[in-house]
């Protein structure tokens, strides 16, 4: 019965993700003159700075876009977790971003920036035009710009796993604390932090592993640019591979991808997650 | 309560940061060319529908909009159809393995797309299936898979297993008792992974740009992707165009708000 569902995956997920490791290790123009280069285009990765650059950016954008939504889903899993009236419609407001696609978050955010007609100059200087700026044009103000699309894009998916985390606490045991007269604060930082562990770091595993996908923010807002700046891995693979035609190098570039972000993964779920388990068992 | 004012705080800052950047693009979409271009930018808008008319007719929005129609639909359609009868033998048969195929099932959910794009790319070559939608679908099929299979696997489990077991006394094959018993009582569960594969589909930009690259073909997010004027970046026609693209999306959240949070987590944490 599992038989349909396991042929799809396996010929459009499992046969070309090791079909790329495969194409990685030979020549890139395929014909007559493709030939087996082993690991060559591996050691020429090490040398490029481009994708130094770009490795560099896309590590920056997954720690601070993680961290922050991390934060932010947090703040707005504790505020739907409440029971107030109208509580449907706030999770709904709350869910709307993570719905809307990301290419039109994209350019809703790319005008909200732009350098003449955007809201947030007129929001921060009003009619001092001439104050006015160019927030993607600058390199640091762009790679910040593709962080906060991506924190209001995706912080309430964020939000949606650590309250489900938040659900699974026993009432019982916030009324024991109030009854020892534990404040608000104390509640929260000595039983609802040490038992919402487990959800953070399932929240923290899959933004990690969706902010490495990056790339529909980065193609409508920046292109990469200005200069390298937001030149995420995923972006300089897609142009080697789909622009330049260069299938052995940008194969070599998506497996490296996948290889960084499993052992970023594997890295949280051994550090966090093994401290987690002494925890409980202590 | 004596947290009650943070408690408000906290919901207008929510709310109101999760709803205004669009709002002001959906106020951007009834504007006029001159208000558009307007420095400084003014708020309101004077509800002219010449950005709509001109994102319909000009830049045949509705195309777009039946191409996602098609690929979303067919989609989520074939994604459920193969994910259905997998999920319940994960959840309900005796199969060797099983937690393999389910941990398997996650890892290649998490598969960065360009890492497959190359060869994917290639095969669809082979068939013919580049600038076709059911190369599109192909593809969107195996990587909505594994969400819909988790989802429903959830759901298969908590139904009481009893209710099949007198079936099977009553002579029903395992298809009859998937198709005739657990089906009608999975309904809230299959919806939920219809809507999470809808919008999946909906939204996707990578593969859509990469396997269609004839206009006549792609879907909502790559022509709103590669909106070009012939002289100056036509927001407002961009603005009008994301609307129509998201209110589908934002009528399926406030109908179904509920479904959508418990299917995300429990293909998330419930494993």
């Amino acid at each position: 019965m599992a038989f349909p569902a396991l042929t799809f995956v396996a010929v459009f997920s499992l046969y070309p993700a090791m079909d790329s490791f495969l194409l990685s290790l030979y020549s890139d123009f395929p014909g007559p003159e493709r030939s087996f280069v082993g690991f060559g285009h591996y050691a020429e990765l090490l040398q490029d700075p481009v994708a130094h650059q770009a490795f560099i950016v896309t590590l920056g954008f997954v720690l601070l876009s993680t961290t922050l939504e991390l934060l932010m889903g947090t703040g707005i899993a504790l505020v739907v977790h409440e029971r107030f009236k109208g509580r449907g419609w706030v999770r709904a407001a709350v869910l709307i971003p993570w719905a809307i696609p990301t290419v039109v978050a994209s350019q809703m955010w790319r005008f909200l920036l732009n350098d003449q007609y955007g809201a947030i100059n007129a929001i921060l200087f009003g009619d001092r035009v001439d104050a006015y700026v160019p927030w993607l044009a600058d390199p640091w103000m762009a790679f910040g710009a593709i962080i906060l699309a991506d924190v209001w894009k995706t912080s309430s998916f964020a939000g949606l796993l650590v309250l489900a985390g938040l659900q699974v606490i026993p009432e019982e045991t916030y009324d024991a604390a109030r009854v020892d007269g534990a404040t608000a604060w104390q509640r929260f930082r000595h039983i609802t932090l040490p038992l919402l562990k487990p959800a953070l770091l399932t929240a923290l595993l899959f933004r990690t592993i969706d902010a490495f996908r990056v790339f529909d923010l980065v193609f409508v807002m920046t292109q990469g640019g200005p200069g390298d700046a937001t030149q995420v891995i995923q972006f300089y693979g897609y142009k080697t591979l789909f622009t330049e035609g260069r299938v052995g190098y940008g194969t070599t570039i998506s497996v490296t991808v996948f290889v960084a972000m499993a052992i970023l993964s594997l890295f949280y779920v051994r550090t966090v997650g093994s401290k987690l388990l002494q925890r409980e068992s202590a | 309560m004596t947290h009650r004012p943070v408690l408000l705080g906290g919901i207008f800052l929510a709310v109101l940061g999760s709803l205004c950047p669009f709002l002001w693009f959906i106020l951007t979409s009834f504007k006029s060319q001159i208000l558009v271009e307007a420095i400084p930018p003014t708020w309101w808008p004077d509800g002219s529908l010449v950005f709509y008319a001109s994102a319909l007719f000009e830049h045949r929005l509705l195309h777009y909009v039946r191409n996602s129609v098609i690929v979303a639909g067919s989609t989520t359609v074939i994604a459920l159809v193969v994910a259905t009868p997998a999920a319940y033998a994960l959840a309900r048969l005796r199969l060797p393995g099983k937690t393999w195929v389910l941990g398997g099932l996650l890892c290649v959910a998490m598969f960065p797309p360009i890492v497959i794009a190359g060869p994917v790319w290639q095969i669809l070559e082979r068939l013919g299936g580049l600038n076709t939608h059911w190369g599109l679908v192909l593809p969107y099929v195996s990587l909505t898979l594994p969400l819909a299979v988790w989802i429903l696997t959830t759901f298969f489990h908590e139904l009481p297993v009893e209710l099949e077991e007198a079936a099977r006394i009553d002579g029903c094959t395992t298809w009859q008792a998937l198709y005739k018993i657990m089906l009608p009582l999975a309904t809230p569960g299959l919806f939920t992974a219809a809507i999470l594969t809808f919008i999946y589909a909906w939204n996707e930009f990578f593969f859509a740009l990469l396997i269609l690259t004839d206009p006549e073909r792609q879907t909502l997010p790559v022509g709103i992707a590669l909106f070009q004027g012939e002289f100056i970046m036509p927001w407002g026609e961009i603005a009008a165009a994301s609307v129509i693209a998201t209110l589908p999306l934002i009528i399926l959240v406030l109908l179904f708000q509920r479904g959508i949070i418990n299917g995300l987590s429990a293909g998330a944490v419930k494993g």
